[in-house]
């Protein structure tokens, strides 16, 4: 069973007024548990308007969602289940702590959740130490802390509820190369040890491709695709028509191939290239400088 | 939700009021009110209704968003009215019970205070909904000019109207976006006794206040930036001009007013 489907999903904003705008547009998806999906899409796609629908936060125009095959919008008590089986996270996060101690800002949302004071002490010390909080900042004003802190202290108050599904919306937006790189992998190393579903919102199609193992293609309000990331990178042409761009080493390895270079197609990181390309020089018996 | 609020209500649109210079928009707008004000009898007010009525079909400004912004109006309307029918007296009297007792001029003060009530908000919101709240402090400085003479800070009292507006709705959505995210982490708005509901406006409270205080101080970089050094010799990007049409309705207006002014005599007379 999916754990998240999404049933013609619709949503309108400012409905009976000028501004009135469709921000997404019949969306049907069904997400597998598990799974580390990206979705990426133009400004304005509707990648947000999505996301807020998965945990209740926004409630269909028309459509239904469905998590773990509860529709969410059934009563009062399954939307706030859906808030504690979806742990959302905002763009820019940070902007939402306000406690007086990184401690209890993380401690908030397993507050919220009734959880035992024994407990939440586990999950705070537990999730700090894997977004890499030290111990001796967690007695800190958050306000005190560098913006890269702040950002994974505010990670952190989603992951100390332990959601089954964590979506975080473009997690590394504003962020140095290093702090993107810190950010991703301790989502992909929290993804690996609990094994829950994450969704990322990004821009990056660099990122989206190195991390994920789905992606979730938005295009003017409606979803255009969505599968493994191979499946995705072979319509490579109409993403670009859209004016999303594929991985640049994919441009690179899709033009040598063009070229009459008889490798693999199917690349998206770096680092395969570096293989592919490797295993090509070897075969072909050329002498591989370093 | 709160983005239902209507702080600045603007309807964009088109329509020949919303083309009106906001100068003669303002200044419609007060003789409108004094004509209110200044009618001692039905008909005169009748002549203040035809005015209201004509301007509005005039803005295309739908009849359900009238509607929305009298609203809220209902309990202060039946505030007055009660008021003014128990505790007015004089004329006829109608009925006469223990305390109570309603009279003619009761009657028809509550009337008159009703119907003036009702035109007043639609007048004021027909300017409001024909003009961006930008122009609306434009004309405003423009009209207060004269007291600049008087040392009165004009310009900055403009300015400072002209920021509080355009950051309203950035504000609301601030708010939302935040609620949002607490709501996300489990936070509980709606439900609890009073204390807990005061308490966890906190989580909200916070991040706003943080969010606008840095808004603040951007924006005050920003302007310094560019060189913003106050009023004095400043030129706009947008120039509010008059034509032909702002004449021809402000005399419009003022025919409605001394159709007013006549009557009130008239009806004095008889
Ligand atoms: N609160 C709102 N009120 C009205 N319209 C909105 C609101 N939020 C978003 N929209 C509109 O809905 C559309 C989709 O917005 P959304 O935020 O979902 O886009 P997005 O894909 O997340 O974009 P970005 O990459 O810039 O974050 C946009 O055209 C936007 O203008
Ligand atoms: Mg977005």
């Amino acid at each position: 069973m999916s754990i998240i489907k999404t049933d013609n999903l619709t949503y309108v904003y400012s409905v009976g007024t000028p501004f009135e705008k469709t921000a997404i547009d019949n969306i049907n998806l069904e997400i597998e548990e598990g799974e580390l999906v990206g979705i990426i899409g133009h400004t304005g796609s509707g990648k947000s308007t999505l996301i807020q629908h998965f945990n209740g936060l926004l409630k269909p125009t028309s459509g239904k969602i469905f998590i773990d095959g509860k529709d969410i919008w059934e009563s009062k008590a399954s939307i706030r289940q859906a808030r504690f089986t979806v742990g959302l996270v905002f763009q820019y996060p940070e902007h939402q702590i306000f406690e007086e101690t990184v401690y209890k800002d993380i401690a908030f949302g397993p507050k919220n959740m009734g959880l035992s004071s024994d407990e939440i002490d586990q999950r705070v010390r537990e999730t700090a130490f894997a977004v890499g909080i030290s111990e001796d900042l967690l007695q800190k004003s958050p306000f005190e802390l560098s913006g890269g802190q702040k950002r994974r202290v505010a990670i952190a108050g989603v992951m100390a509820m332990e959601p089954k599904i964590l979506i975080l919306d473009e997690p590394t937006a504003g962020l140095d190369p290093k702090g993107r790189e810190k950010i991703l992998n301790l989502i992909k190393a929290h993804h690996r040890r609990t094994g829950c579903t994450v969704i990322i919102v990004s821009h990056s199609m660099e990122d989206i491709a190195r991390y994920a193992n789905k992606i979730l293609v938005m295009n003017k309000s409606k979803l255009f695709c969505y599968g493994d990331t191979a499946e995705v990178f072979k319509r490579a042409d109409e993403i670009s028509k859209m004016g999303l761009t594929v991985p640049q080493i994919t441009r690179v390895i899709n033009e040598l191939k063009n070229r009459g270079i008889n490798i693999e197609d199917e690349v998206y990181t770096v680092k395969y290239a570096k293989d592919v390309l490797l295993k090509y020089l070897s075969e072909k018996g050329g002498r591989a400088h370093d | 939700m709160i983005k239902d609020i209507t702080l600045g209500q603007y309807f964009p649109g088109s329509s020949i009021i919303h083309r009106l210079d906001p100068r003669f928009k303002i200044i419609m707008t007060t003789i409108f009110i004094a004509m209110l004000f200044i009618s001692n009898n039905l008909w005169g007010l009748l002549i203040g209704g035809v005015f209201a009525l004509f301007t509005f079909v005039l803005s295309k400004i739908p009849f359900k968003l009238m509607l929305k912004s009298l609203k809220p109006l209902i309990p202060i309307l039946i505030f007055t009215s009660i008021f003014n029918l128990l505790f007015i007296d004089g004329g006829d009297v109608y009925i006469e019970w223990e305390f109570i007792k309603i009279t003619e001029d009761g009657v028809n003060m509550t009337v008159y205070m009703a119907i003036r009530i009702i035109f007043l908000i639609i007048g004021s919101s027909l300017l409001t909904y024909t003009t961006s709240p930008i122009a609306l402090t434009d004309a405003i400085e423009y009209l207060l000019s004269p007291f600049k003479k008087l040392k009165m800070p004009v310009h900055e009292f403009a300015m400072m109207m002209t920021i509080a507006l355009r950051f309203i709705p950035t504000l609301i959505e601030e708010t939302d976006k935040i609620m949002s995210a607490q709501k996300a982490r489990g936070a509980d708005f709606e439900s609890g006794k009073i204390m807990e509901r005061i308490k966890a406006l906190i989580p909200i409270l916070v991040p706003l206040f943080i969010s606008a205080f840095r808004r603040a101080d951007d924006l005050a970089l920003a302007m310094t930036c560019r060189c913003y050094r106050g009023g004095e010799g400043r030129t706009r990007l947008k120039q509010l001009k008059s034509g032909l049409k702002d004449y021809i309705a402000i005399v419009i207006t003022l025919v409605f007013l001394l159709a007013i002014i006549v009557i009130n005599i008239l009806i004095q007379d008889l």
